[in-house]
């Protein structure tokens, strides 16, 4: 009977958008950290704004298909931004002054998200590039307000919400940082669930049937553009604001490229590819400098092209398995969980998994 | 303000040497080779090598930098290249990118960070006055060795039998194949003749451009630059684009010192805005 | 009837090539309007333009009266234009309750919304199936479109411009591709379009044609070469012959 079919749809669309049990367990964890490793929040704030930087990338990569090479333009600018406010005294509570920044960083977002709305993905690239370069060069020509090659030093930061002082041991940091990814996490995902996310990877996977069935390319690549631009935005104003620092090479290519293989390595289009990636490049990033500080560089191109040359399919098939083991496993110790999607789209989480 | 110009062209005409390779690259096979930059430094660093530490002198140096960098061009082509062909631009972006993460710190690694200097011999060395003019000797060099390599290349590409399969095959890879075109060796062989190109450019421009680990990624955008506003499927587009930068960037930092820079970013969006395909481009066939 | 559909003088230029030369069409109200021609003769480039995927080199388009001529593709949807392409264009990665669900929440202007998830409108989830059931697709709701045999594609590439409640519908050779045994379903399902919706169709198949067709425009070269009910288009000794590649005499 159709209102039967009717209902049992509504239920499978109302269950994918349902938390699933690995995303408790990946949640709870990253609280547990907090407690369970206090000698290590250091790299745990690292992977934090990591996390949500990369986070900001596969709005418009995994989920729009926009290609960028300069996304550290939005991340610097967030970052300046945050560390003027608070050395010069103009927004001195942090939270304000991350909404800011990140507001900066999205207004920088929206201004050039026309450049990339046509041309192929090498015009892309480009012109992602040249804007990144062009705000490393506008940093690099006002030292007076940048602080130069030498960067932006003497940022004092208020307590949060005028209560939580930063520390130098970096707890409240790290806490910091990791309740601004949640809440912007949280965001993102209802984002991608609804109806607006849907027509995202409409556009992503063909946009000339986009159009054809109503949809307004330009319009949403702008708005996913600006809304990854803010996020990008408060990544870099937490670095700011953790580091009490900001330096030029918060706009540099390698910033951008590094940004790339945190989110390949993780998986595009599922929104915890830029987080899992997180963690692993800087678990990695830490072990190999450990080994050899100087050339890590090295290590970190091999993985690239071993990456690619694997092929990012076959790794996003071996995660989906892994993925797939570890729902089993919780499975079995939380039987009440509920059960993933049988069939569908073969990621549980809204989209594919390269 | 000759003098200038005469600077901008002998960078323009250097770009040139350099890009040229990365253009054909790309229109031939659609491969964004990103690290074509290396390919440079490889040349400049084997050309101080063979100068500097092995006084070999300079002339012979550059020739046998071209064929070694076209070597080492061939054979990363064939063995590692060739398996990200099929793949999305994504793929060979991230590619190129860790083997020029990888080349970068090997080079830091065998030969240390700090910029080197190739000795050029002391005929080229300084300047000397034509009509009020100052003409950089080693400057003057580059003119002459980038002209005489540009009309070369010109001259195989419209009047060889390689140079029509070349063309060819640019312009439509598959009717090319069709026509009994080995287009993958054409390929080859152009990677690596472009590689070799990359590799004398890099040794030549180490005066100019300064040489160091860097070098790849400090000077990528230029030769994006230069391949996006010249189009890819000529040779006389990325020429006359590579002149229009050269000279745009030294004129830039000449007369406007602190917004030099913005001038080329500004040049190429302004492109990459009203002609996405280049400004050269004819349209494809692809 | 009112003409609907309406391009006067349309031309569309690559290069030096008159892809579409002067193409003064008009096509009424309910028809049943079959735009046919030998191969590159055009026929794809009038729906392109017609479609706003490509923008004419001269002449103007008009829909219910309104010039469309520079009007954005999404735009022309919005006003009731929608089309389907000769290959198949679909969201590979998305299943087709996905897909129908995606065209049916833009038409209802609810398409841009972020804040609320896919599934809690009742009316959309309707309609979804509702379409669904009409193209026979509900058993492969939940599968990727990129793993559906090719007919389900064909049917889902035809339900997708359905589910823009279009007045004026573009069918660019429905069944393309499609074997034998699965041509029968697709043609049907063309065939039981409700009346008031205005169908042109660019089709090879002559018996299709014939049958299904209540006007014929025939397209060679870029040019309208006749404009007629079927009887006299199947009549003219030069339709055969350009199909046959023969020379006209104009």
């Amino acid at each position: 009977m159709p209102s039967q079919l009717v209902a049992q749809v509504t239920r499978r669309l109302a269950r994918r958008a349902r938390w699933r049990p690995l995303e408790y367990v990946f949640w709870l964890a990253a609280l547990a950290s907090i407690f369970l490793f206090p000698g290590r929040h250091l790299i745990l704030t690292e992977i934090a704004w990591l996390g949500l930087f990369a986070l900001s990338l596969d709005l418009i990569l995994g989920y729009a298909g926009i290609i960028s090479l300069g996304h550290a333009a939005f991340f610097g600018l967030g970052s300046y931004a945050a560390a003027l406010l608070a050395k010069h005294a103009i927004i001195t509570e942090p939270v304000l002054a991350l909404l800011a920044s990140g507001a900066c960083a999205a207004v920088l977002g929206f201004a050039t998200s026309f450049l990339v709305l046509r041309g192929s993905d090498l015009t892309r690239l480009m012109v992602t590039l040249g804007v990144a370069l062009i705000m490393r060069e506008i940093a690099n020509q006002i030292p007076e307000i940048t602080g130069g090659a030498d960067g932006l030093q003497g940022v004092i930061v208020a307590p949060i919400l005028g209560m939580f002082d930063f520390d130098i041991f970096g707890h409240v940091n790290y806490a910091y940082c990791l309740s601004v990814l949640f809440v912007l996490f949280l965001l993102a995902r209802r984002i991608v669930y609804s109806p607006f996310g849907l027509s995202l990877r409409a556009v992503k996977g063909n946009p000339l049937r986009a159009a054809s069935i109503g949809i307004s390319v330009n319009a949403r690549l702008v708005a996913v553009y600006t809304l990854a631009a803010f996020y990008a935005g408060v990544a870099g104003a937490l670095l700011a604001q953790t580091t009490a620092f900001a330096s030029l090479d918060v706009f540099s290519l390698e910033r951008s490229a590094d940004l790339l293989l945190v989110l390949i390595i993780g998986g595009t289009g599922y929104l915890y590819g830029g987080l899992i990636g997180a963690v692993i490049f800087k678990l990695m990033q830490d072990w190999i400098a450990n080994l050899t500080p100087q050339y890590w560089q090295f290590w970190i191109g091999l993985v690239l092209v071993l990456i690619v040359l694997i092929g990012r399919d076959r790794i996003g098939q071996w995660s989906g398995g892994l993925r797939a083991l570890a729902e089993q496993v919780v499975r079995r110790i939380a039987p009440g969980a509920m059960s993933p999607l049988a069939g569908g789209s073969g990621k549980e989480v809204a989209g594919e998994g390269h | 303000m000759l003098t200038i110009l005469f600077d901008g062209i002998a960078y323009g005409m250097l770009l040139f040497v350099l890009a040229c390779g990365l253009s054909v690259t790309l229109g031939l096979m659609n491969f964004v080779n990103l690290a074509h930059g290396s390919f440079a430094m490889a040349g400049g660093y084997i050309t101080l090598v063979l100068v500097n530490r092995l006084g070999v002198p300079f002339f012979p140096g550059l020739a046998i930098a071209f064929v070694a960098t076209a070597l080492i061009g061939a054979l990363f082509e064939r063995t590692l290249y060739v398996h990200v062909y099929n793949r999305s631009h994504l793929d060979q972006v991230l590619f190129t990118i860790g083997l020029v993460f990888m080349s970068v710190a090997a080079v830091d690694y065998v030969l240390g960070s700090q910029q080197v200097f190739i000795q050029i011999p002391n005929a080229l060395q300084g300047r000397f006055e034509l009509f009020g003019v100052g003409i950089g000797r080693y400057r003057l060099l580059i003119i002459v060795i980038c002209g005489l390599l540009t009309v070369g290349l010109q001259l195989i590409l419209a009047g060889t039998r390689f140079g029509s399969r070349l063309r060819a095959s640019v312009d439509d890879a598959r009717v090319a194949r069709g026509l009994g075109i080995n287009v993958n060796g054409v390929f080859a062989l152009t990677f690596a003749f472009g590689s070799g190109l990359a590799g004398l450019g890099g040794a030549l421009g180490a005066e100019i451009l300064g040489l160091d680990p860097t070098f790849p990624l400090k000077h990528l955008v230029y030769f994006l630059i230069v391949v996006t506003v010249g189009g890819t499927s000529s040779i006389t587009g990325p020429f006359l684009a590579s002149l229009l930068i050269g000279i745009g960037d030294v004129a830039g930092k000449y007369y406007v010192p602190k917004f030099g820079a913005f001038v080329i970013y500004t040049i190429m969006i302004v492109m990459l805005i009203l002609r996405p395909q280049g400004l050269f481009a004819r349209a494809a066939g692809r | 009837m009112p003409i609907v559909l309406e391009t006067k003088d349309l031309e569309k230029h690559f290069g030096g090539i008159a892809a579409v030369n002067r193409v003064s069409l008009q096509v009424e109200k309910g028809a049943r309007h079959a735009l046919i021609g030998p191969n590159g003769a055009g026929k794809t480039t009038v729906i392109n333009l017609l479609t706003g995927v490509l923008r004419p080199s001269a002449g103007r388009i008009l829909l219910e009266g309104e010039d469309i001529t520079a009007l954005e593709a999404y735009r022309r949807v919005r006003r009731g234009l929608a089309r389907t392409f000769q290959i198949n264009q679909l969201f590979l990665d998305l299943t087709p309750l996905e897909a129908v669900g995606l065209a049916i929440s833009e038409r209802m202007g609810t398409g841009g919304q972020w804040w609320r998830l896919v599934g809690t409108n009742p009316a959309v989830v309707e309609e979804i199936v509702e379409i669904l059931e009409r193209f026979h697709l509900t058993d492969a709701m939940h599968e990727r479109t990129g793993n559906l045999p090719y007919g389900k594609q064909r049917l889902l590439e035809i339900a997708l411009a359905i589910a823009c409640r279009p007045r004026v519908l573009l069918l660019d050779e429905p069944a393309a591709g499609v074997p034998e045994d699965e041509r029968h379903e697709i043609l049907a399902t063309v065939a039981a379009l409700p009346a008031d919706v205005t169908v042109l169709l660019i089709e090879h198949d002559m018996d299709s044609v014939f049958s299904f067709a209540g006007r014929i425009s025939v397209l060679v070269n870029g040019t309208l070469f006749l404009d007629g009910p079927p009887e006299e288009v199947a009549r003219d000794p030069r339709v055969k012959a350009v199909y046959l590649g023969e020379s006209l005499d104009a």
